[in-house]
């Protein structure tokens, strides 16, 4: 059974071999080739049919790409704009305005902390009421000025706390939610990480939903399930194959449009790599949504979401 | 896998089972208390004043005029689209649900009268897997709006919800968008959408639908937030003050309009409808 684990020691001792190739000569080359070969077999057995707990491991990596790693590879620019000019400048909402391929464009992006200083400032990603009231300000802006929106969701949720309900976190999610199906500009959301429950549902009410292939969605956390239905906390793992969070599975479901492919082993093993494969399927869907006319733009919109969900119709 | 795949959907009506106790005894006094009595009462103990609990059923009945309960439900029962299991498929949780609350989801929809003027109303049974919105539930709020924007009334929730349903995955999850999305088909054509707030209105349906209402009324005793105390004491270990996510917390951080008393809701409801009703041109 290979985890992360061997496959980063098999990796350091393979570069170690190459440095003793090179430096005394000698021709390990067989053994590095043997050695590669394990590895890359490794790789695939364990990331190519990823287990849906794995995925949640890969989404809540702390080397995965946030937000601002892929602004800074795929925008020319980002002109941050702070505050709700309410009560406040969430950190673990950001919005700005950017240039995509040529196009100004407004973000809204999720962001997490490297460190425990900047998880600090950041919340770990959770939002706030003021940072939805962001958002819905960026909303407006963008909609004056014709500006597509571009999110990029990356939250465990939004934060739960008594600062939070005091400044009704509920009302400003709605309100979120309200802003995204009304602006009449286009709108892609994208989960790069962790899309958890309201507060990412906040800013993903978008034209179109395509999610990163190791992110997840989920209406509650696999830990939060097993919780809730008394299960011990080693059940973990089943109640992340039951909510059907990964992106193959949503893609399967209907629920999003496009799944972006990352490098095995999760977006963090090639940053540029995941950026570009991003970047394109950003300029693409953009291309086709700008064709609609505002009315049409819409129209789809509404019929997306009227329509979403499952039941079975049953002669009344 | 449709559940009741054999049967036909079920009309609800306000009738009620005989009910063999004659007596139960309040929780908050003690007394023993003629049944009859606390039902005529609202389910409001005589002796105290305590609040007990309202079925869907009996929430409708304590708000309309007497004969004019119509179910208006489309004839939908909710799929299985995980393949859901924890201790208990979730097909297998749906008809215990539908036995013991005898509805075939956790709302119902009506069209019905309010004194006399004509409103549809969606009441959530808090009974039925915590009220707990899936792509049921969301369907028949989007039918109720588009009913009463069809029959030119007011749309009335009266929430009772633990918020998402977490065996519909993400598509209780999209709910959320979806039942915005026709709220704002109401309000362009200026119609009023009142959203009550019960006990306990919270989760994803707070954080949707029942916050968007252009009037929020919470029932006095209500539970009104997003995230449980559990999650918050999980997440943060944060010290709640008392009255955290009550209804007098809700209205103190002006989340919502009003906090009204059981026994005065349906006044208070036709108030608003009159005022909203008049000066319409019909
Ligand atoms: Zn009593």
């Amino acid at each position: 059974m290979s985890d992360e684990r061997t496959l980063d020691l098999l990796e350091a001792k393979i570069q170690e071999l190459r440095e003793l190739n090179k430096v005394e000569g000698l021709d390990l080359s067989a053994e590095i080739t043997k050695l590669e070969k394990k590895l890359a077999k490794m790789r695939t057995e364990l990331y190519a049919n990823l287990a849906d707990w794995e995925r949640v491991r890969i989404a809540r990596n702390t080397k995965r790409p946030y937000a601002l790693d892929y602004i800074a590879e795929i925008f020319s620019g980002f002109y941050e704009l702070h505050g709700d000019r309410m009560s406040g400048d969430d950190r673990a909402l950001l919005t700005g305005l950017s240039e995509l391929d040529g196009e100004k464009v407004a973000v809204i992006a999720q962001q997490k902390g490297r460190d425990p200083a900047e998880n600090k400032e950041r919340y770990f990603g959770m939002v706030r009421p003021q940072g939805y009231r962001k958002a819905i300000r960026m909303m407006r802006l963008a909609e004056r000025f014709g500006f597509p929106i571009i999110s990029l969701i990356d939250t465990p949720g939004a934060y739960p706390g008594l600062e939070s309900e005091e400044n009704n976190i509920g009302g400003a999610i709605a309100a979120s939610i309200n802003s995204m199906i009304e602006v009449s500009v286009p709108t892609i959301a994208v989960i790069i990480g962790e899309g958890g429950s309201g507060g990412a549902v906040a800013i993903g009410a978008a034209d179109r939903l395509l999610m990163l292939e190791n992110a997840i969605c989920s209406v509650i956390s696999p830990e939060g399930a097993a919780a809730i239905l008394g299960k011990s906390k080693e059940r973990v793992k089943e109640a992340a194959a039951a909510l059907k969070l990964t992106a193959p599975d949503l893609l399967d479901l209907g629920v999003i449009d496009e799944v972006i492919p990352e490098p095995l082993g999760g977006a963090h093993k090639d940053l540029q790599q995941t950026a570009s494969a991003l970047k394109e399927s950003i300029i693409r869907n953009l291309g086709e949504l700008s064709q609609a006319s505002t009315d049409s733009l819409l129209a789809s919109r509404f019929e997306r979401y009227r329509n979403v969900g499952r039941y079975s119709i049953l002669s009344g | 896998m449709p559940i009741f795949k054999d049967k036909q959907y079920f009309r609800v009506n306000l009738e009620k089972e005989a009910d063999e106790a004659l007596w139960l005894r309040c929780k908050s006094c003690g007394e023993l208390v003629f049944k009859r009595r606390v039902r005529e009462n609202n389910n409001i103990c005589p002796n105290c004043g305590e609040y007990f609990f309202l079925t869907a059923r009996e929430r409708v009945e304590s708000l309309i005029d007497e004969e004019t309960f119509e179910d208006v439900s489309k004839p939908i029962v909710a799929d299985d689209p995980l393949g859901f299991q924890d201790e208990k498929p979730y097909p297998q949780r749906l008809e215990e649900a539908q036995e013991k609350t005898g509805l075939p989801s956790a709302i119902i929809l009506a069209s019905a009268k309010i004194e006399q003027m004509p409103v549809v109303l969606g009441v959530m049974e808090f009974q039925f897997i915590g009220g707990s919105m899936g792509s049921v539930m969301g369907e028949q709020i989007c039918h109720g709006m588009e009913e009463a924007i069809r029959r030119r009334c007011a749309f009335i929730l009266v929430s009772s919800s633990g918020g998402a349903r977490m065996q519909e995955g993400a598509f209780a999850l999209l709910q959320m968008v979806k039942t915005t999305a026709v709220r704002a088909r109401l309000a362009e054509e200026r119609l009023p959408f009142i959203s009550v707030m019960t006990y306990p209105t919270t989760g994803g349906v707070q954080a949707s639908i029942a916050s968007l209402g252009d009037i929020i009324i919470a029932e006095k005793g209500a539970m009104i937030g997003f995230a449980g105390r559990r999650v918050i004491k999980e997440t943060i270990a944060e010290e709640l003050p008392k009255n955290f996510q009550t209804d007098t917390f809700a209205i103190e951080h002006g989340m919502i309009d009003r906090v009204v008393k059981r026994e005065d809701l349906r006044s208070e409801l036709a108030t608003v409808l009159r005022f909203f009703q008049e000066g319409r041109d019909e």
